[in-house]
């Protein structure tokens, strides 16, 4: 997406609130698909098209969990580890994750391809433990399950 | 106790999802007639038929419309809390997952009862797909030209529990950091740019077009007569069948955990029920008799809230429990209220302390001080949801953490259930801060 179809496409969604500013959110959720997470030029680019500075735009982005201000692997794990989950092994699925990627949570491996990070409670607490892989949740997840999601994730083109 | 589905009625057999199949099982006929009605007569039914929120505070939905400011220059808006983000709460992710439509309706119905012509529903970033399901859903009301000129906008948010207090989520919606705002005014005056604001969960919205349908003084007749009607109670933990159940409500803690539930999972023994998501008090099997309804939960010393039961077994440390809540509200509070943000830092720190064997008496004493000063000492309640079970566990399990500190460390010896469980603030290392002294 050149960055003058991101430009079009934020000021088209501003139409739909009263206020402009409140295109912000939708704004950076379409900035960050594009380079897979917010960089300077992206929060320069939501200021430009909605009339905000870039300080404005990273003080709210930095409010946000989803928002990443710093680079993310290609793939993003997420393993929920909130008392639902807790309660029925969620600590063994992270370390599941951690072993089978070579890294600890919070943490990209070498190459680039899978950010793994603990979150909190993702709503999905009658079907724990929860893993959110690339924002689509699979639910629930065993350890044993977590060699076959890491192969899937390095076959994804 | 059977199931009561009022909300999900239906879905268990259709694709609800589809506006051909939602209008088969009579869907958008209670819009109709809501469209026939007077808009006061709308709030009337509801009001009569004795709504109360079913985001949390239960507070009654017909009595919040009836403060709506009436002459204000600016237009009317009603916004949809589906902010879902409460620790053991997953109802409104299946109601938007599975009948959309019937909260569209709900929506349009409530538009029209407090004459307004905009919606906004915030949904929470995380649920991508029930956003998209909602999308899809709508598109097809506006196909078939069900709006009546209503604009509803899907917003969709960026993880922040926070949002879920509806003055954070007017914060948010406005394009700022979700901090909640000093009150009065309350939002049916001043809320959503400036403007009168109904805010409802959307399982309150969702139970509008059976209100209409049935009349309120129909509704009112399900249920305890205080708590009318179902809730979709989100049943997680130790048991043996979690998921989502819809009932009536004054149904007992014991009929939901065994009966319909199947009891705590690998016939382990029951410890501790948190009755309304991680925020509320916690209770104690001695307590499974009573019924789940706002008023009865809050004789027991707890809150129905979110109507999300976690069960937890006896392999569980609450010291690490209160922990692992601790450090949930430690992230999610945003840092406006000094109480709230010194105190979930304090918090911490004192379990950590305790768990790890360096606590002592006088940190008991501290940590039951720390609770007492945050409590009501800031704008929004997440500062008192983070007491709440902190205090509660203190005082129901005291034993437990009383062996914390006589030997120094934790009596679990390495097996409980949320050993050395991860927490995200653990991933970061820049929310330092100062120490609580030795």
């Amino acid at each position: 997406m050149s960055t003058e179809a991101l430009v079009d496409q934020i000021r088209a969604i501003a139409e739909q609130y009263p206020e402009r500013e409140s295109a912000i959110m939708p704004a950076l959720h379409i900035a960050q698909e594009r380079y897979g997470w917010l960089p300077p030029e992206a929060l320069c680019e939501v200021a430009d098209a909605l009339e905000l500075t870039p300080a404005y735009c990273k003080a709210v982005a930095s409010f946000y969990d989803m928002y990443h201000l710093r680079p993310t692997g290609r793939h993003l794990v997420e393993v929920c580890t909130n008392v639902a989950c807790a309660l029925v092994g969620a600590q063994q699925v992270v370390e599941a994750f951690e072993a089978e990627l070579g890294l600890r949570a919070g943490e990209t491996t070498e190459d680039g391809e899978v950010t793994l990070r603990a979150v909190e409670c993702a709503g999905g607490c009658g079907y724990a433990p929860v893993v959110v892989v690339d924002h689509r949740y699979r639910e629930p997840v065993r350890p044993e399950n977590v060699p076959a999601i890491v192969e899937g994730l390095r076959r994804a083109p | 106790m059977p199931l009561r589905e009022l909300v999900l009625e239906g879905a268990g057999e259709r694709d609800l999802t589809k506006l051909g199949e939602y209008r088969e099982v009579g869907g958008y006929a209670a819009l109709e007639r809501a469209l026939g009605m007077d808009p006061g007569k709308v709030i009337e039914e509801i009001t009569v038929g004795t709504l109360r929120g079913r985001g949390g505070a239960g507070f009654p939905m017909g009595r919040k419309a009836s403060l709506i400011a009436k002459g204000s220059p600016n237009p009317t808006y009603l916004v949809v809390n589906a902010d879902e983000s409460e620790p053991g709460a997953f109802k409104d992710r299946q109601i938007m997952g599975t009948v959309p439509h019937r909260l569209i309706e709900g929506c349009l119905i409530t538009a029209h009862g407090i004459e307004s012509r905009s919606v906004f529903i915030y949904i929470r970033g995380e649920y991508l797909h029930e956003f998209e399901v909602m999308r899809a859903a709508l598109e097809e009301t506006r196909g078939a030209d069900l709006l009546g000129g209503i604009t509803i906008v899907l917003h969709r948010g960026a993880g922040a529990y926070i949002c879920g207090e509806e003055t954070a989520l007017l914060e948010s919606l406005e394009g700022k950091r979700g901090q909640p705002r000093t009150r009065p005014p309350y939002p049916p005056i001043t809320g959503l740019y400036a403007s009168p604001t109904q805010i409802n969960n959307v399982q309150t919205i969702a139970t509008v077009p059976k209100i209409i349908e049935l009349g309120g003084a129909e509704f009112a007749k399900i249920g305890p007569q205080n708590s009318p009607g179902t809730a979709v109670f989100s049943l997680s933990g130790n048991v043996v069948r979690p998921g989502n159940y819809e009932l009536e409500l004054g149904t007992s803690l014991r009929e939901l955990i065994y009966d319909i539930g199947g009891g705590v999972a690998g016939g382990r023994e029951l410890k501790a029920i948190i009755p309304g998501g991680s925020s509320v008090p916690v209770l104690t099997p001695e307590q499974l008799d009573t019924p789940l309804d706002f008023d009865s939960i809050a004789a027991a010393g707890s809150f129905l809230g979110s109507a999300a039961v976690m069960v937890i077994d006896d392999r569980c440390c609450m010291v690490q429990l209160a922990l692992r809540v601790s450090k949930f509200y430690m992230h999610e509070s945003c840092g406006k209220c000094t109480p709230c943000r010194e105190g979930t830092r304090w918090l911490v720190q004192l379990l950590d302390r305790l768990e790890g064997g360096q606590g002592t008496q006088a940190d008991l004493d501290l940590l039951d001080s720390v609770c007492a000063r945050m409590l009501g000492r800031s704008l929004c309640a997440l500062g008192d949801f983070a007491v709440y079970p902190v205090s509660s566990y203190m005082e129901k399990y005291r034993d437990e953490f009383q062996a914390h500190v006589d030997e120094a460390g934790c009596p679990f010896g390495g097996e409980s259930s949320v050993e050395g469980i991860l927490a995200p603030v653990d991933q970061h290392s820049h929310h330092k801060t100062v120490e609580v002294p030795a």
